[in-house]
């Protein structure tokens, strides 16, 4: 089991960094699981995690210069290691000016991903840094707990307001509740409500614009049997919804939600080179 | 100053004013030392034959809220007098502002004894003087809770700086971080192969940024793990001593230094934190007894008698306050002896110089 990798260019640095950011605001925990091609953080919905689960997906080519990697075995050829990204991003945070960032899989005293970082300075050698990232490495018995959550038979798919918009508003709700309920219909229209004892406050999005999804038979998700003023909604925790959106560093080319009626939120965020799914399951 | 300590001890001299600090656990102390060039005029008073110059500390936040602003000081304050009031038992600040204005602030302090930290940077074997710029560059990787922080040398005459990982956290989840300066960053390095020692940052941070704003380069000495680490900063009006306690490996007399590159610290023996336990017991008044009578192999040396009035307990808890060191583990050095383990003849070289300064 090998895997080196090698970043030079800044500017992929730099976006895997921000990647590596927001996969840290939303999981202390998560899996990385390297194959030929892809990187994968994945974070399985688990009690811990209060059943928010999430699936990142990226193309290593997009951002390395070198990448090598070796399996655990040769049918199966992918890697999966348990880490805290918040050191991998603590680790490339000071990065942000290297001539090179090297990653590589070790096994000194504990399995760790080190990450060495060769920064310019005055002298003649170069400077390094070194972080050694203690990682566990998972038993392909267990690869089946981390497989691709498959996209549910939503009722509502909708694509979502400005970010930042969107962002400003869960926060300050955020301060007047722990839920919030997010409905949306077909008509591209959403709103986000929060109800206390004392207050009640209700955000209207509209003209939104609603996600075609081809179907397996062939035709779109029937919208002329379907009310279109149909409001989908779930309560989900408020805090999970922020993690997420203060997650976002810079806006994504897509950002949609699918809404399954008082069981589970699907958010995808898709970027050039990478997308992201979160799963936020309902408050009973 | 305020990074190490909640006191501001002033002592006026011969040769300059003097602003110390040292910390509750008496593991860190500073001195900035003003030469009478500094001030436009300097009268530290006179002494008698048989009295010395007057001394005093004050608040450190009193002191600090009278400079709150900077910027806005710069632009308004034109001169600034400071005055000790011994009869009124007053430190008189005066800030003389624009327009007329005159702003006096009246500092209530205490009289004390010197505060002086047991150090001598010629005995020290080793020595790095860099640019703040360097140093601040180098620190800026490690994260800003992060307590202690190991610097040694490797193969290449190269400087490693290095996380320090406590014995009790798992070392298979903590990260490590480490750091390579070649020796050319460093205006002169002339240190003893395979010497590391670890030491607090947040102290150190303190000093870098003044080094930083000052433009001075920062000499750091240093000796065996457990003798302490002097960082001086040096100007033609201005010396500056940063004294800290570094953390003593026991095992450090009998092993050979790694060679391979890596500075390892050798993990502490089990018995090593009780040790120091009971000798801190025996250094500081806190006579609580919870931590076990004093080793037999630290017999103490102090000429005077451990004053009986019980210290407060640290207000800090293990880890609550990253910066200072939980005291178990890092040896006052300054206010007594100084024990190395298996080398019991070193002490006999230092005498105390003062008592610990809070004796009412």
């Amino acid at each position: 089991m090998r895997f080196r990798a090698k970043i030079v260019d800044l500017a992929c640095l730099n976006h895997f960094s921000r990647i590596i950011n927001t996969i840290a605001k939303l999981a202390k925990t998560c899996i990385l699981r390297l194959t030929v091609c892809k990187l994968y953080f994945i974070l399985s919905d688990k009690i811990a995690n209060g059943g928010a689960s999430m699936w990142c997906e990226l193309s290593q080519g997009n951002f390395f210069d070198e990448f090598q990697m070796e399996g655990i075995a040769a049918e199966h050829n992918e890697i999966y290691l348990e880490l805290v990204p918040e050191n991998l991003s603590r680790a490339l945070k000071t990065a942000q000016s290297a001539k090179a960032v090297k990653i590589k899989l070790t096994n000194k005293h504990c399995p760790c991903l080190r990450v060495a970082v060769e920064l310019p300075s005055l002298s003649s050698s170069s400077r390094i840094v070194t972080h050694d990232i203690p990682v566990g490495v998972i038993p392909r018995r267990m690869w089946n707990d981390f497989r691709e959550p498959s996209v549910p038979d939503f009722d509502v798919s909708i694509y979502l307001p400005v970010l930042k918009t969107m962002k400003s508003v869960v926060e300050r709700m955020k301060n007047l509740s722990n839920f919030i309920v997010i409905e949306a219909n077909l008509s591209g229209e959403m709103n986000l409500k929060i109800e206390t004892d004392l207050v009640s406050v209700t955000t209207h999005f509209k003209d939104l614009g609603n996600p075609p999804w081809a179907s397996e038979d062939g035709c779109q998700n029937s919208t002329q049997g379907r009310d279109l003023e149909n409001m989908a909604e779930a309560c989900i925790d408020i805090k999970k919804l922020q993690q997420l959106l203060a997650g976002q560093q810079v806006n994504p080319t897509k950002a949609l939600c699918n809404i399954v009626r008082k069981r589970i939120v699907h958010f995808i965020l898709l970027h050039e080179e990478v997308s992201l799914q979160y799963f936020i399951p309902a408050i009973a | 100053l305020s990074r190490i300590g909640d006191e501001l001890y002033l002592e006026p001299t011969k040769s300059g004013l003097s602003l110390r600090a040292v910390n509750s656990s008496r593991s860190a102390f500073a001195s900035f030392l003003f030469a009478p060039l500094f001030f436009q005029l300097y009268e530290p008073g006179s002494a008698g034959p048989d009295t010395e110059l007057f001394r005093c500390k004050v608040h450190m936040k009193s002191f600090l809220g009278i400079f709150r602003s900077l910027p806005s000081l710069e632009k308004s304050v034109g001169k600034c007098l400071i005055l000790l009031k011994p009869r009124a038992s007053r430190l008189v600040l005066q800030l003389h502002c624009k327009y007329g204005v005159t702003k006096t602030h009246n500092l209530a302090f205490q009289e004390c004894e010197q505060l002086q930290a047991v150090f001598d940077t010629r005995c020290c074997a080793s020595r790095l003087c860099a640019p703040a710029r360097v140093l601040a560059e180098a620190v800026v990787h490690f994260p800003l809770t992060l307590a202690e922080v190991t610097l040694g040398t490797g193969p290449g005459g190269k400087i490693s700086l290095r996380n320090y990982v406590e014995d009790e956290a798992e070392p298979s989840k903590t990260m490590v971080t480490e750091l390579w300066l070649a020796e050319d960053e460093f205006q002169s390095v002339a240190v003893a192969p395979g010497s590391h020692i670890t030491f607090c940052l947040k102290e150190f941070r303190g000093l870098l940024s003044f080094a930083e704003a000052s433009n001075l380069p920062l000499t750091i000495h240093f000796d065996e793990p457990g003798r302490p680490v002097i960082f001086t900063l040096d100007d033609t009006v201005l010396e500056v001593h940063l004294v800290l306690a570094t953390l003593s490996d026991l095992e450090s007399s009998s092993q050979s230094p790694s060679t391979n590159g890596v500075s390892h610290l050798p993990a502490p023996s089990d018995d090593f934190a009780d040790d120091l336990e009971s000798y801190m017991v025996a250094m500081e008044t806190n006579e609580g007894g919870s931590e076990g009578p004093p080793s037999p192999t630290f017999p103490l040396r102090t000429p005077q008698p451990a004053e009986s009035e019980p210290e407060e307990e640290e207000e800090e808890e293990e880890g609550a306050v990253p910066g200072t060191p939980p005291h178990k583990k890092f040896r006052s050095l300054f206010f007594g002896s100084v024990m190395t383990p298996g080398r019991p003849g070193l002490a006999t070289t230092q005498e105390v110089l003062a008592e610990d300064s809070d004796g009412e």
